[in-house]
C-alpha cells in the first residue's frame, strides 16, 4: 500500500538499548494469524510488555510513561531472524514512524521502508549520544530531515548525517511505493519473462 | 582488455536484473515464488485494493505449513484464527490459479522441503518466499531469499522485486569433518564465529571439501541458516550431487531439456581469480558437535566446552547477561549433564530424510528417557513417507517415540507444539530467540545426533559417546 509521505520528524524518542532485537520479540509469532493489516500495535513487544496474565510489566519501556514519542531507538542488529512484515506494521500501528539504530537486519530494512518508517542508521558513537540525551531528559527531542538525510539531538545540536538511495528516498518524500514504480514498467517485465529458461 | 572474473552469485543476479535503477535498487526478475497461509494473506488484499491481478499464477506455489497441526490433520483445524488463515490461502490461490498443495495434499510439507523434493527448485534461478528461511534452496544454485509481505505483493503482480544488490562474502571450510559431526555443526560453528549479524548485508557463497562432499540434504541445512548470521541467503555451486539430486523428480525438465539445463547448470561457478568483498576460511577439524547456549544462534559452542563469559563473547554486556538470565545459565558452566525437558527433531533446518536416519542412528536399541517429551516432525508426507519405508519408523517406535505428521510445528510454535515457560528444548529448528519455542522457552539449537542424544539420556550429552 502507498503511504504518508515522510519529511521531516521532529518527535520525542523512545531508548531501547538492547542489542540483537529479533522480529520474534518485537512480534510473537502467536501473533501472525491474522488475514488483515490491523491492530498488531496492541500486541508490540509482546511478551517483553505485558506478564503471562495480561498485567503490564513496569520494568519495560514501553510501560514508562515518561517516554513516548514517533521514534524508537534501539540497539545494534535491530529488526534480526524472521522476515515477518508485521514487526514493520506493529511498529507502525503502535505508532513509530522512524526507527533509530547502529545496525540494522536486511530484511526488516527494506520491510520498514516499503510501509513508510523510515530507518535511520547511525554510527554507534552518536547512537549512544541520542540514549544518554533521552535518558537524561525523555522530553528531549529529535529531528529527522529526510531531504537533508540528517538526524540532530535538538538540545545540544549535535547532529550526524545517514544514507538511503534516492530512489527510496524520492518514494519515501512523496509516499510513493515499489508496485507503483514496477506497474509502471510491466511492458519491460512481459518482453523480459519470454527470455526466461524457467 | 580481458573480461573480469565473475562470481556465481554475480552470474545468477545479473542475468536476472530487468533493470539497474542508478543510486537505486536492482529490478530482479523472480523465477519462483513460494506462499505459504502467514505471510500471503495480506498480499492478496492489497491485490484486491489496488485492482491488481497476478502476472505470472504459473510460477508461484502454495503451501500450507506455518500454522498447521501435526496431529489429526483429517479433522477440522481447531483454531479458528489458523483455519481462517489456511481457508484464505486455499480461495486466494483458487481465484487466481495457483497451485495449493494444502493439508492432506501428499506432497503438502514445509515449502522448503517441498520445493526441493518435487524439482520446483532448480539451479540458477532466483526464489523468494515470505520466510527468512527461504535462504535454503541456495543449496542448489539458486538466489533465494526471504522477503517481506509487501514485496509477496510486487512478486504476485509483477513478477519482480527491487533489491539492492548485496555485498558478497565467500565462506571456505576446507578438510574433512571428524565423527558425529553433521552440517548442522559445521553452520552453528560458523554463525558461532561471525556472530548473528556477521553477514549481515552480505549473500554467502560456501566452498570448499566440506561443501562438495555433503549431500543435498547437508547443503540445505547449511544455507538455510545463512540469515541466523544476518545474511541475505548463502549459495553452494551446482555440481554432480546436485544434478544427481533433482534428475527425475516431479517437476524437474526432462529429455532434451533436461540435457540442456545440465549444460547450463555446469557453468554456474565463481571463476578462478574473481574478488569477494569479505573471505573467511575455516578448517573442519575445529569443528566438534554444537550446541547454542544463549538466545541467538551466534551464540554457539562446542559441546564440550563451557560457556563463554562475556567479554569472549563480544557484544554489549547487558544484553550477553539478559541472555544468559533468560536460559537460567551462568558463564564458563558446562552445558554437558544439563537437563533436557523437550526434544524437537524437524524444520526447513532438520526435518529431511537425512535427519532422519541421523536420530535413527543413535536411538536404535535404546529408550526415550522418561521424562522427557519428544517431537518427531517430518518435513513433508514424502519424507514422512520415507520414514516408513526405511524402517526408521519402525526403530523409532520400539524406543518409545512417535511420529508426528508434516509442519513447521514447535520450530516456531504458532500451532499447539509450544514448549512451557521455563522448560528446556534441544531443538534442530534455527532460533534460539526468548520465547521461539513459545512464551518462555529455553530453546537449545542442535544437530539431529545431539537431539537424539538428549532424547535417549534427557540431558545434553555428546553424540560422539553413543555412535
Amino acid at each position: 500500500m502507498a503511504y504518508d509521505k515522510f519529511t521531516v520528524l521532529k518527535s520525542t524518542a523512545v531508548p531501547m538499548p538492547i542489542e540483537n532485537v529479533d522480529t520474534d520479540q518485537i512480534i510473537p509469532a502467536r501473533f501472525l494469524k491474522a488475514t488483515e493489516r490491523k491492530g498488531f500495535g496492541d500486541n508490540l513487544f509482546r511478551d517483553w510488555r505485558y506478564n503471562a496474565d495480561g498485567s503490564p510489566k513496569n520494568d519495560f519501556v514501553l510501560n514508562n510513561p515518561i517516554y513516548s514519542g514517533k521514534i524508537l531507538v534501539g540497539g545494534k542488529n535491530f529488526g534480526s531472524g524472521s522476515s515477518r512484515e508485521h514487526a514493520a506494521w506493529a511498529i507502525y500501528d503502535y505508532g513509530f514512524r522512524c526507527v533509530v539504530s547502529s545496525f540494522f537486519a536486511d530484511i526488516f530494512k527494506n520491510n520498514s521502508l516499503n510501509i513508510g518508517i523510515l530507518p535511520v542508521q547511525v554510527s554507534p558513537e552518536f547512537l549512544h549520544k541520542i540514549f544518554t540525551a533521552i535518558e537524561s531528559n525523555p522530553t528531549a527531542e529529535l529531528v529527522v530531515d529526510l531531504p537533508a538525510q540528517t538526524i540532530t539531538i535538538s538540545a545540544t545540536g549535535e547532529s550526524e548525517t545517514f544514507d538511503i538511495n534516492s530512489y527510496k528516498k524520492h518514494n519515501m518524500t512523496n509516499g510513493y511505493d515499489d508496485i507503483d514504480y514496477l506497474q509502471a514498467m510491466k511492458e519491460d517485465i512481459k518482453t523480459f519473462a519470454t527470455k526466461s529458461m524457467y | 582488455m580481458s573480461k573480469i572474473p565473475a562470481t556465481l552469485f554475480d552470474k545468477v543476479w545479473d542475468s536476472h536484473a530487468v533493470r539497474k535503477i542508478e543510486d537505486g535498487p536492482d529490478v530482479l526478475f523472480i523465477d519462483r515464488h513460494f506462499i505459504h497461509e502467514v505471510t500471503s494473506p495480506v498480499a492478496f488484499l492489497g491485490l484486491e485494493n489496488r485492482g491488481l491481478s497476478v502476472m505470472f499464477p504459473e510460477k508461484t506455489f502454495a503451501t500450507a505449513d506455518h500454522n498447521t497441526p501435526t496431529i489429526n490433520q483429517h479433522l477440522p483445524v481447531q483454531d479458528p484464527l489458523s483455519a481462517n488463515q489456511l481457508k484464505a490461502l486455499e480461495s486466494n490461490t483458487a481465484k487466481y490459479g495457483i497451485s495449493h498443495w494444502g493439508l492432506g495434499n501428499p506432497r503438502n510439507g514445509i515449502v522448503h522441503v517441498v520445493g526441493p523434493e518435487n524439482g520446483i527448485t532448480l539451479p540458477g534461478m532466483t526464489i523468494v518466499c515470505g520466510d527468512s528461511h527461504t535462504s535454503t534452496h541456495g543449496a542448489f544454485g539458486a538466489i533465494a531469499f526471504g522477503i517481506g509481505t509487501s514485496e509477496v505483493e510486487m512478486v504476485l503482480s509483477s513478477q519482480c522485486i527491487m533489491q539492492q544488490k548485496p555485498k558478497k562474502m565467500r565462506i571456505t571450510v576446507t578438510g574433512t569433518t571428524g565423527k558425529g559431526i553433521t552440517p548442522k555443526d559445521v553452520t552453528l560453528y560458523i554463525i558461532s564465529q561471525l556472530t548473528a549479524a556477521g553477514a549481515t548485508g552480505y549473500f554467502v557463497e560456501y566452498a570448499g571439501e566440506v561443501f562438495e562432499q555433503m549431500s543435498m540434504e547437508g547443503r540445505m541445512t547449511v544455507c538455510n541458516m545463512s540469515i541466523e548470521m544476518g545474511a541475505r541467503g548463502g549459495i553452494i555451486a551446482p555440481d554432480d550431487t546436485t544434478f544427481a539430486y533433482i534428475k527425475g523428480r516431479e517437476k524437474a525438465p526432462q529429455g532434451a531439456a533436461w540435457d540442456n539445463a545440465v549444460a547450463y547448470w555446469k557453468t554456474l561457478k565463481t571463476e578462478e581469480g574473481a574478488t569477494f568483498d569479505k573471505e573467511y576460511t575455516f578448517n573442519a577439524a575445529d569443528i566438534e558437535p554444537m550446541i547454542t547456549y544463549g538466545t541467538n544462534p551466534g551464540m554457539g559452542m562446542g559441546i564440550t566446552q563451557r560457556i563463554p563469559v562475556a567479554q569472549e563473547a563480544g557484544g554489549s554486556a547487558a544484553s550477553y547477561e539478559k541472555s544468559l538470565q533468560y536460559m537460567g545459565f551462568q558463564e564458563q558452566e558446562p552445558m554437558l549433564g544439563k537437563k533436557v525437558d523437550y526434544v524437537f527433531i524437524g524444520s526447513c533446518t532438520n526435518g529431511r530424510i537425512e535427519d532422519f536416519r541421523a536420530f535413527a542412528s543413535i536411538v536404535k536399541g535404546r529408550q526415550k528417557a522418561a521424562g522427557v517429551t519428544a517431537w518427531i516432525v517430518p518435513g513433508s508426507h514424502i519424507v514422512e513417507q520415507q520414514i516408513r519405508e526405511e524402517g526408521i519408523l519402525d526403530i523409532l517406535t520400539a524406543a518409545g517415540f512417535e511420529l508426528r505428521q508434516p509442519g513447521c510445528s514447535a520450530c516456531l510454535a504458532m500451532n499447539d507444539d509450544k514448549v512451557p515457560a521455563g522448560k528446556y528444548a534441544v531443538s534442530t529448528s534455527n532460533r534460539n530467540f526468548e520465547g521461539r519455542q513459545g512464551p518462555g522457552s529455553r530453546t537449545m539449537l542442535a544437530s539431529p545426533l545431539v537431539a537424539a542424544a538428549a532424547a535417549v539420556t534427557g540431558v545434553v550429552t555428546d553424540p560422539r559417546e553413543l555412535i
